[in-house]
């Protein structure tokens, strides 16, 4: 298990180098000249010459790249071009408030999307088997920016028990989080139940029911303890999309995390700052792969010993 | 066997032999006929596809002219589903936005998959390293998580449809690579490939006439369902500004002018998201359907 974890350690250092790279040269696509970009407009020639110089613009752009991945391994993400103040310092502030919105949102994705795979998965093709689905595939098609505007009409301003925006109490949660964890808990509620069904048809389930065990303890005990393996890829790989999510999710919403701060700053041309935000983003769901790879890996190995 | 049943199979292997294109075609369509979801699915869709073709003959009103004097109207007789801020008919103006929402949806999976087959087929071909390289980058952008890659392409290129469309394009790269290779893989061990090597054919005919016609339908599938995942990323992205841009009747900038008249006109918002929502799960039900038709396993 070390050995596996230690290499899955390996293979996770050139992605991060990769994420780096993408977003270093993603910004070299900006038209125009950076240094004319950051002197603003009226700018002479010597100031533009001396940010040139200051910002190393006139040296090879893999020198640069270099440059670029050494101060971020120093935790130096550059300067906001809005307030100049460092871009690490508004992400340390803007990222506890997405993480938290993408803990209770994967809380909704895991529990909502479990439950209904389950339920469906143990009468299958019956009513309840379709409605479940159905709904399942309606929450998959649904953009989670009109989710998000009809879930506040309907509870703020219609029955008004919930706040329109904001992030303040546990109340400013439930909207934010239901939004963002909803098209996750579809995608999980399909994957549940195909992979129930997969596992119901084994033997050993098989030989289960002709022991006489309750159909309860066959479900709950054998089949789901199995058919749970594959759905905590999809659940990872969810945690990626719900990072994504929050970009909408946080405007609508009016909450101050890192998505919003990513749009806010595209609108300013802030681009050390969208850079921050992207790789800080990237490297929180590398991380995240990496934990559902070895959790993933300790499961199967558990399954294997017994 | 018996000796009926028999002659029937060489029977049904000798017209697989003699039009083995139409004979699959015919196969997959009885299937594809068979699955209730998926013809709703195709019906949707091309219901969708007619809207956008004929939306000057369909709109009952002009979707750009303004009319102060019927702003925020609530659905009518006269207006079906109303009219925005500016007077104009929301009708009209989804009728018109069809064509945006699903034109940026139909480029950006071109883009994508034109570029996701061909890294996928020299990668799957090739192999060793240029495999290696090839996935490895494609690993790398599928690092990022859901539309922050498309994020970081707009904020360097600007906002705009046509940068929209290059971005949600190339975040699908990477999937329809990783599709590819992997049936490529599987197609090169096959006997007829060597053969076909062994006469001499050199390798971009191998690749291109051979493999990827028999690659096709996991990449029509994976199509099917990223076009629901681009059009539902490029309403995003113009619904935080960074698309279309007003006055554009796209689903995204209308639902996002709606945001502002929650409180007062509901409708505004309402009718461009159900229009969104039913057109992505059209093309949801409709691609489960294909792969349900493309499955071998399903043919019983």
């Amino acid at each position: 298990m070390l050995m596996f974890i230690f290499r899955r350690l390996i293979q996770t250092i050139p992605v991060v180098i990769g994420v780096t790279f993408v977003v270093f040269f993603i910004m070299q696509l900006v038209p125009g000249d950076p240094a004319v970009l950051l002197a603003g407009e009226g700018a002479s020639k010597e100031t533009i010459a001396g940010i040139r110089e200051q910002l190393g613009l006139n040296r090879p752009l893999f020198v640069q790249y270099f440059d670029y991945l050494i101060n971020i391994f120093q935790g130096d993400f550059g300067l906001s071009l809005k307030n100049s103040q460092p871009v690490l310092d508004e992400i340390l502030v803007r990222l506890p408030i997405t993480m938290e919105l993408a803990f209770f949102s994967i809380i909704i994705t895991i529990v909502l999307g479990m439950a209904a795979g389950i339920i469906s998965a143990i009468k299958p093709y019956s009513l309840t088997d379709t409605s479940v689905m159905l709904v399942a595939l309606f929450g998959i098609s649904l953009p989670s920016f009109w989710f998000g505007l009809m879930l506040m009409y309907f509870f703020s301003v219609k029955l008004q028990i919930l706040p329109v925006a904001g992030w303040d109490s546990i109340l400013h949660v439930i909207l934010p989080a239901l939004t963002l964890g909803a098209g996750g808990a579809a995608i999980v509620a399909r994957m549940t139940r195909s992979s129930m069904l997969e596992v119901i048809r084994q033997d050993y389930i098989r030989t289960a029911r002709a022991k006489g065990l309750r159909e309860r303890v066959i479900v709950y005990k054998h089949a789901l303890r199995n058919a749970l393996i594959p759905v905590i890829t999809v659940v990872g790989l969810q945690f990626g999309a719900l990072l994504g999510g929050t970009v909408l999710v946080e405007s609508i919403f009016a909450i101050n995390g890192l998505g919003r701060m990513i749009v806010d700053a595209i609108r300013m041309r802030d681009l050390p700052m969208v850079q921050g935000g992207v790789l800080f983003a990237s490297m929180i769901f590398v991380i995240v792969n990496l934990f559902v790879d070895v959790f993933y890996r300790f499961f199967n190995k558990r399954i294997e010993l017994n | 066997m018996s000796l009926e049943a028999k002659t029937e199979q060489q029977i049904v292997i000798k017209q697989s032999i003699s039009h083995p294109k139409e004979s699959k075609l015919k196969d997959f369509l009885s299937i594809l006929m068979l699955n209730k979801a998926a013809m709703v699915g195709g019906i949707i869709i091309l219901f969708y596809i007619f809207i956008a073709l004929f939306a000057p003959l369909l709109a009952p009103f002009d979707p750009y002219e303004i009319k102060l004097e019927n702003k925020l109207l609530p659905p009518s007789a006269d207006h079906w589903m109303g009219t925005d801020d500016k007077g104009r008919d929301i009708l009209s103006r989804i009728l018109y936005g069809s064509r945006l929402s699903m034109g940026v949806g139909f480029a950006a999976v071109s883009f994508g998959s034109f570029f996701g087959i061909i890294f996928g087929l020299v990668a799957g071909y090739y192999g060793k390293w240029v495999d290696s390289i090839i996935m490895r980058a494609m690993d790398v952008m599928l690092a990022f998580p859901g539309i922050l890659l498309a994020l970081a392409i707009i904020s360097a290129l600007g906002p705009g449809l046509m940068n929209v469309t290059i971005a949600v394009g190339a975040f699908s790269v990477p999937l329809f690579a990783r599709i590819v290779r992997g049936s490529t893989l599987e197609v090169k061990r096959l006997e007829y490939i060597d053969a076909i090597r062994s006469l001499g054919a050199n390798d971009m005919t191998i690749i291109f006439k051979h493999i990827f016609p028999n690659i096709l339908s996991p990449i029509i599938v994976q199509g099917t369902l990223r076009l629901a995942t681009a059009i539902l990323s490029a309403a995003g992205l113009s619904f935080l500004g960074l698309g279309a841009q007003p006055p554009s009747p796209e689903w995204g900038t209308m639902l996002s002018n709606g945001r502002d008249f929650l409180f007062s006109a509901p409708y505004i918002a309402l009718f461009p998201g159900l229009a969104i929502s039913i057109l992505v799960l059209g093309f949801n039900i409709f691609g489960d359907g294909l792969r349900d038709a493309f499955d071998p396993r399903m043919k019983k």
